[in-house]
């Protein structure tokens, strides 16, 4: 006699806890979505003159320049570094461009310049971050405070105008009816970045870096190689932030771009990249680019001045950050 | 030989050194009353920088300090225009720089915020409202009691006041961080969190007051610098915290925490006090100090970590961060 034998009730594991469609319903990018449409419904209703193209065109002035920087810094905080240097990048690029200018160079050389000071700035804090094993914080407040040093030291309470009209296209220049050269560039590196992010072997090794830098070094990836690559990365970005503003400005002062570290980095964090590395999102980022700079556009619209934006950017910062560790708590 | 591997020493022998080139072609720079007003100018920097210091031994930053300073020195300002009497007014800059390290420190503690991020939002915030509060207007001389602009000029046996204040704090923080429970348990925080917590340490709640001796003494030197100046507007102190840091940086105080000295940070201080002070004496543009202060900071983070590098055998460079 043997024991009846009880068939074990079939265990069903959900490989998956959510459908996708839920999955991106709750996910941060969502969030983004409706607070951006929330921001363009109630400057549509505060003010008459926001609905209007070329207001509206004007608008996007206020993100294209950090945005372009802050993809890049969105890779650099993914991989768990920071780079808070960017703003003195774009002093010193800047004041590269003017010498370049009083030099007779012509504009392709002028651009060059702008853009390869950034990198060869990225590829100091590159060196100095992968190459010397430094930590990345203190290394990028000493070249911030270097680099536009380094400005100061060039044009003292001088300033570099004078540039040539024709240089005047990156930073005020359509590409067609409302559609400007700078949104054109900052809407091509969107998808350039999102392909190297999510869709590159690149981007993975990025993330394996953010989540466990000694784990991804012994699956075989090039740890400091990867990081240097970020900064270089960096570098260049503000290099090409440089050339538009310079460009929209039609000069160059040592105090140019000033504070603009603290909203690329607001940008990113805004954009859902978590500050200690690993995770987030460019369309994340391309969305809280988007909204700070309605946001702005609209307080420039009611009169309210530069200065009050930074506190509630400040306030952003820290808001959106502290959001999500309270409602965890309760 | 134990000597010239202390950061003290060498930090000691490079002022010495700087001073001595300086007084080759410039004696009067070293004459004694002269070394009196580079201490007394670099006394608002010694003071930030030993609250600083005491943040990054516990594996934070505090970048809002300069932002602290300009608030409570426009504060006590404004207080001063209002008739406030003078030792209520130093009671409430202390209080108030206080309460906004406070703020740092309970976002930091409660929320587990990272201090870069807390402190760099706080930055901007805490300048913002001194505009809110003013609508951008400066307090000036004229606007200012004699006794408030007297205090920190006011001479006792042959240093300022504001020189003596730095000098009491040295002293009181000398104290605490060699021999209280707090000032232990600022080291064992910053040295081994994991640690720490079974010793039976708060992280928290010890990084929490840090962040208030930071704020407080930010407080304090936000009064100093407004009376001596004379004015108060938004941009007081512009950048200063990145001089703090730098400070700390040079004196080597580790950044990751844990690690350093009092005497070291005010050492450092005194380094960028010194070269601050020699530029216009040698006749260097005051524009380069930025950039020195930069490269500073470069070059003794470069050395911390080369002093501080393991002996043992890397098995996996790459690993190694």
């Amino acid at each position: 006699m043997t024991a009846p034998v009880t068939k074990p009730a079939p265990r069903i594991v959900a490989d998956r806890l959510h459908s996708p469609l839920r999955r991106a319903l709750r996910s941060w990018e969502a969030i983004l979505l409706v607070v951006a449409i929330a921001v363009f419904i109630g400057n549509t209703l505060l003010s008459p003159y926001f609905l209007n193209a070329w207001n509206l065109s004007d608008a996007t002035f206020n993100f294209t320049e950090k945005a372009m920087i802050a993809f890049a810094m969105a890779m650099l905080i993914v991989a768990g570094e920071i780079d808070l240097s960017v703003a003195s990048i774009i002093a010193l690029a800047s004041t590269a461009m003017g010498l370049a200018m009083t030099a007779g160079a012509g504009v392709p050389v002028i651009v060059l310049v702008g853009i390869g000071t950034g990198l060869i700035c990225g590829a100091v804090n590159g060196v100095l971050v992968a190459g010397l094993g430094l930590p990345s914080i203190v290394v990028t407040i000493g070249t911030m405070s270097l680099f536009r040093g380094i400005a100061f030291i060039v044009l003292g309470d001088q300033a570099f105008t004078g540039y040539p009209p024709e240089f005047a296209y990156f930073g005020q220049g359509y590409v067609w009816w409302v559609i400007s050269f700078e949104l054109v560039l900052f809407a091509a590196f969107a998808v350039i970045f999102w392909a190297v992010l999510h869709r590159s072997t690149f981007g993975r090794a990025v993330y394996a870096i953010g989540n466990n830098a000694t784990a991804a070094a012994f699956s075989g990836i090039r740890v400091q190689r990867v990081r240097f690559i970020l900064f270089l990365l960096t570098g260049v970005m503000s290099g090409v932030a440089a050339v538009c503003l310079t460009s929209r400005l039609g000069s160059t002062r040592p105090s140019i771009a000033t504070g603009w570290e603290l909203e690329v980095v607001t940008m990113v964090v805004l954009g859902g990249v978590n500050i200690l590395g690993g995770s987030g999102t460019i369309p994340g980022v391309v969305l809280a680019a988007v909204i700070m700079g309605m946001v702005t556009f609209g307080f420039g619209l009611l009169n309210v001045p530069g200065i009050v934006m930074s506190i509630f950017l400040g306030a952003l910062l820290i808001g959106v950050i502290a959001l999500p560790r309270l409602l965890r708590r309760g | 030989m134990t000597l010239f591997k202390s950061r003290e020493a060498l930090l000691a022998l490079a002022i010495l050194v700087t001073l001595g080139v300086i007084a080759a072609r410039f004696p009067a720079f070293v004459a004694p009353s002269n070394l009196a007003n580079v201490f007394n100018d670099t006394a608002p920097l010694m003071l930030l920088a030993i609250g600083q210091m005491i943040v990054i031994l516990t594996k934070c930053i505090d970048l809002s300090v300069a932002a602290n300073l300009a608030l409570t020195g426009m504060v006590a300002a404004l207080m001063n225009g209002a008739g406030v009497p003078l030792p209520l007014i130093l009671c409430a800059v202390v209080a108030l720089g206080a309460a906004l390290g406070a703020v740092n420190g309970v976002l930091v503690w409660k929320l587990g915020i990272p201090s870069i991020v807390v402190t760099l939002g706080t930055m901007t915030i805490y300048r913002g409202t001194i505009f809110l509060m003013t609508e951008g207007k400066w307090v000036n001389a004229h606007e200012m009691s004699d006794a408030f602009k007297a205090l920190p000029r006011h001479v006792i046996l042959g240093l300022p006041v504001m020189s003596w204040i730095a000098i009491a704090t040295i002293a009181v923080f000398a104290v605490v961080l060699a021999r209280t429970a707090l000032g232990r348990a600022f080291y064992a925080v910053g040295g081994n969190p994991h640690a720490a917590v079974y010793a039976g340490l708060d992280v928290g709640r010890t990084q929490f007051w840090a962040f208030v001796i930071s704020g407080a003494l930010a407080g304090v030197t936000g009064y100093l610098w407004v009376a001596r100046y004379a004015v108060a507007y938004v941009d007081v102190a512009g950048g200063f915290e990145l001089d703090v840091v730098a400070a700390c940086v040079i004196g080597g105080i580790a950044i990751a925490g844990g690690a350093g000295s009092l005497w070291g940070a005010m050492l450092g201080a005194l380094f960028l006090g010194v070269i601050k002070n020699a530029l216009p004496v040698v006749g260097i543009s005051p524009f380069w100090q930025m950039a020195i202060s930069g490269l500073a900071i470069i070059l003794a983070v470069a050395f911390n970590a080369a002093q501080r590098r393991p002996r043992g055998r890397l098995i996996l460079r790459e690993a190694a961060q």
